[in-house]
């Protein structure tokens, strides 16, 4: 079981992601810069959060053309994982990978904050360590997180069960007053319809540690440990 | 030749730097104002020789596939020279 995560110019949490990977899933991990293409020592890849390319233009819109993202589409076409968190969802809708896109928050700030959302299924390799219906306190720290999609795509992800994380209260209440950036039906994070790319905007990798005020990220990546160790 | 490009968003899509805007032109007194809409403006410089046509439908390719994202926004190209 090998993960690697994609480091562009403006990422900032990819040692977030490559500390958690190694320390606490303990599993083999190595940086894979954007201009490499080969992905094929790996069985997971992150795409961590941060600024691509300093969100010019729209954010995630010029990562998508790096050379290595051709690699992440054939890699995912393979059925293998991929992981995007913040800036990595958004990077993930800009390149076709996930439907839908991320705008500027409903009340224009960037949120810095811890939130909860709620497991919307445990019908994927990132959470299937999980029960439907877990609250999870992750922290948020975006200016762009407003997901929109339009009716057909938001009738599809209910319909396919593929809204995985969504907005809630401390006792897993969706409510207008838990959606934080003003998210279409409090989504949080999807996936794509194989099941197989996972993206979500609060950083599951940022709390896998009780210095850091919450452990409940971790089971998002014990998930996917343990999924690469079933296939294995 | 130049090629300018205007990004949109969609009817529909909520704008909140369009608001906040909004709100601070009507502090300044103005009046009489139902909406704005902030976009993108794009001047891109082209090769004199180049064909118009083919600028067009280059330049659209670009704003299709770069300069917008037709999930949320609409663009618009005028080539001028």
């Amino acid at each position: 079981m090998k993960f690697g995560i994609i480091v562009f110019p403006g990422s900032n949490c990819d040692h977030d992601a490559y500390h958690v990977i190694s320390k606490q899933v303990g599993q083999p991990v190595d940086f894979i810069w954007h201009r490499d293409t080969n992905l094929n020592s790996y069985d997971a890849v992150i795409i961590p959060g941060g600024f691509s390319y300093g969100d010019y233009l729209r954010a995630g819109a010029l990562a998508r053309f790096s050379p290595v993202m051709e690699s992440v589409k054939k890699f995912a076409a393979s059925g293998r994982f991929v992981l995007g968190i913040c800036n990595g969802f958004q990077i993930l809708c800009e390149a076709g990978l996930l439907p839908g896109a991320l705008i500027r928050n409903r009340d224009l700030h960037f949120i810095c904050e811890h939130v909860f959302v709620r497991v919307e299924s445990s019908d994927t390799p990132f959470t299937n360590e999980l029960q439907p219906k877990t609250v999870l306190r992750l922290p948020i720290a975006h200016a762009e997180g407003n997901y929109v999609c339009d009716d057909a795509t938001l009738a599809e992800l209910q319909r396919s069960d593929r809204i995985i994380f969504r907005y809630c209260d401390s006792q897993g209440n969706i409510t207008p007053e838990a959606n934080p950036n003003g998210a279409r039906d409090n989504i949080a994070g999807i996936c794509n319809s194989a099941r197989n790319v996972l993206g979500l905007m609060p950083h599951p990798e940022r709390a896998c540690e009780d210095l850091l005020g919450s452990i409940d990220g971790r089971d998002i990546f014990r998930s996917l440990a343990a999924t690469l160790a079933a296939v294995a | 030749m130049k090629a300018k490009v205007y990004v949109s968003l969609k009817p529909g899509v909520l704008d909140p730097q369009g608001k906040a805007i909004q709100h601070s032109v009507e502090l300044l007194g103005f009046s009489g104002i139902e909406d704005v809409r902030q976009g993108k403006y794009f001047e891109i410089s082209l090769e004199n020789d180049a064909d118009r046509d083919d600028a067009r439908e280059s330049v659209a390719r670009m704003a299709r596939e770069v300069l917008s994202n037709p999930i949320i926004e609409d663009y618009r190209v005028e080539i001028e020279g």
